[in-house]
């Protein structure tokens, strides 16, 4: 059912942890609906320099938290701002539908952090004034699917 | 890989070889129908009343009083379907609970939407039915009451004999899904006082596909599939013999000696849930202590999600099933634990390890071991598990 970069994702996620004194902090998520992300920016110069994230939830939530955090890191802020979750999806080469919602969760748990970022600082960031995380159930497919 | 350990024997079972033999021959030379008058015919009926005999004898009926059917799901739909259709001039009430199987849920659902009127009984926190509010719960129009004998998920084993008292003296029909009961649980449905029951051959070791419907003599029922007078006419289609004498095998090995079976397989529960318990903190038991299917063990680890246990167990050989959401593909987690008044984080980290035949001890610790770590790891990823400090 998971590509094999979805689980060498899982197996051996990347940046997991924390940062100590981060520059950001965002949460996602909610542990009802079985998934919760938190990452962690480090943030030099409009670039982030580490991040870190801890996940509750399932194979594919892992994955696309190490795949995301992967992906921006080294990155400036607009480019991290340009990171949607269809990348994360090409780039772990394909979800299936039901768990989609698992990198939506992972753009928004970097957005959120970067407006924590901002928060902090006293700035706006262009783009991400009205950000607001969707609610997790509006993310999650309603497929039924059998069981035994 | 190194190994594999197949700890999923409530979702199915490996066939047993001796089931296996007096299938093959079947398939071979007695493929004659059944319904056919000439010799391989004949020898295909005698095949199919001996199995007749097998499941009757297993669950203390009458050979007449059993029907062979696809499995558990069609002998679910067809008791609750073939009832209410058969005693809707007598009533539109069906008492079930609300931690049954989806075979007998869905069906109840359906049955609302045609006019009948279904009343889902609650559980108490070990997923036991409460008996007064079943006795409430019964007025004039009711004409069954359906309640699973042994859950699927968290093992918990009902009252049975207690409701079919309480059916009998209301003069109301009784229905159980003994799907996960048979075999382990010692079933006798004169003094059970049970109508309906429904079995499945793939549970205890015989073929997919392949199950019965125990119809108390006398129980008006209207079929589900109509055609042929196979069944009495009260199923139709041709027998599939092979199955059928598969299963006739897999429920005389499975009920031979119950205590002994039981006996060994509560050992190894016992093990296997003493063990976890000793070595993996914020674990909580799902379903009855005692209560409980022998070859069941349900545990909820907090602060992680079922599916990463199941991907992780699976990388390491292990096959177990889980209640959370993401293996079901709904948002929810398992109904069962759910109604049992569990919180959502918890359900979703929810581990069923179902014991069978096959299992030894040295695969209990073999999983304990496995286990071990990978609980540590995803906890080590889990922003809910620091907010305990992290610490055991």
């Amino acid at each position: 059912m998971y590509s094999e970069k979805v689980m060498e994702h899982f197996t051996n996620p990347k940046n997991v942890g924390e940062i100590e004194n981060a520059d950001g902090i965002g949460e996602v998520g909610n542990a009802k609906c079985g998934d919760i992300m938190r990452m962690y920016l480090k943030i030099d110069d409009d670039v982030i320099t580490d991040i870190k994230f801890k996940t509750f939830g399932c194979g594919s939530a892992i994955a696309s938290s190490s795949m995301a955090t992967e992906m921006i890191k080294g990155k400036t802020i607009q480019e991290a701002l340009a990171l949607t979750n269809v990348a994360v999806v090409e780039a772990l080469d394909g979800l299936p539908p039901v768990k989609v919602h698992c990198s939506v969760l992972a753009e928004q748990a970097v957005k959120a952090a970067l407006v924590d970022y901002a928060k902090k600082n006293n700035r706006v960031i262009p783009g991400l004034e009205n950000f607001k995380p969707s609610d997790d159930d509006e993310l999650h497919e309603h497929i039924d699917e059998d069981e035994e | 890989m190194s190994r594999e350990v197949y700890m999923d024997n409530a979702a199915t079972t490996q066939i047993k070889s001796e089931v296996i033999d007096v299938m093959v021959p079947c398939l071979k030379e007695e493929y004659g129908n059944p319904s056919s008058i000439y010799k391989i015919g004949r020898n295909s009926k005698r095949l199919l009343e001996e199995s007749r005999e097998k499941v009757a004898r297993a669950i203390g009926a009458l050979p007449k009083e059993i029907y062979f059917t696809s499995g558990g799901s069609e002998s679910d739909n067809w008791a609750i379907k073939g009832i209410a259709e058969a005693h809707k001039n007598k009533g539109n009430h069906i008492i079930t609970t609300k931690m049954e199987h989806h075979a007998v849920l869905h069906p109840c659902e359906y049955l609302e939407k045609n006019g009948f009127e279904v009343t889902y009984l609650d559980v108490d926190e070990y997923g036991v039915v409460k008996l007064d509010q079943l006795k409430e719960a019964i007025k004039k129009e009711t004409i069954l009451v359906t309640i699973i004998f042994a859950n699927n998920e968290v093992g918990t084993i009902q009252p049975i004999k207690e409701i079919g008292e309480i059916t009998r003296a209301n003069n109301v029909l009784f229905h159980t899904d003994a799907v996960q009961a048979i075999g382990n649980i010692e079933i006798d449905v004169e003094e059970l006082n049970i109508d309906l029951l429904s079995m499945s051959a793939h549970k205890i070791y015989g073929p997919k596909g392949t199950g019965a419907l125990f119809i108390k003599k006398g129980v008006k029922i209207t079929p589900l599939i109509h055609g042929g007078a196979q069944e009495k006419r009260r199923r139709a289609g041709t027998e599939n013999i092979p199955s059928i004498v598969g299963f006739a095998k897999a429920i005389e090995i499975a009920t031979a000696d119950i205590e002994a079976h039981s006996k060994k397989l509560i050992k190894l529960r016992d093990k296997l849930m003493n063990d976890i318990r000793d070595n993996i903190d914020y674990v909580k038991l799902n379903g009855h202590p005692e209560k409980r299917l022998p070859g069941n063990v349900n545990f909820s680890f907090e602060f992680i999600e079922g599916e990463s246990l199941l991907l992780s167990l699976d990388m390491v050989g292990i096959s177990a099933s889980s209640g959370s959401a993401c293996t079901s593909g709904s948002l929810d987690p398992s109904h069962v634990l759910l109604c049992m008044g569990l919180p959502h984080e918890i359900a979703h980290g929810s581990l069923r390890l179902s014991l069978g035949d096959f299992n030894t001890e040295e695969e209990i610790d073999y999983v304990v071991k496995s286990l071990v770590p990978i609980v540590d790891r995803l906890r080590e990823m889990s922003p809910l598990y620091e907010k305990t400090g992290g610490d055991k």
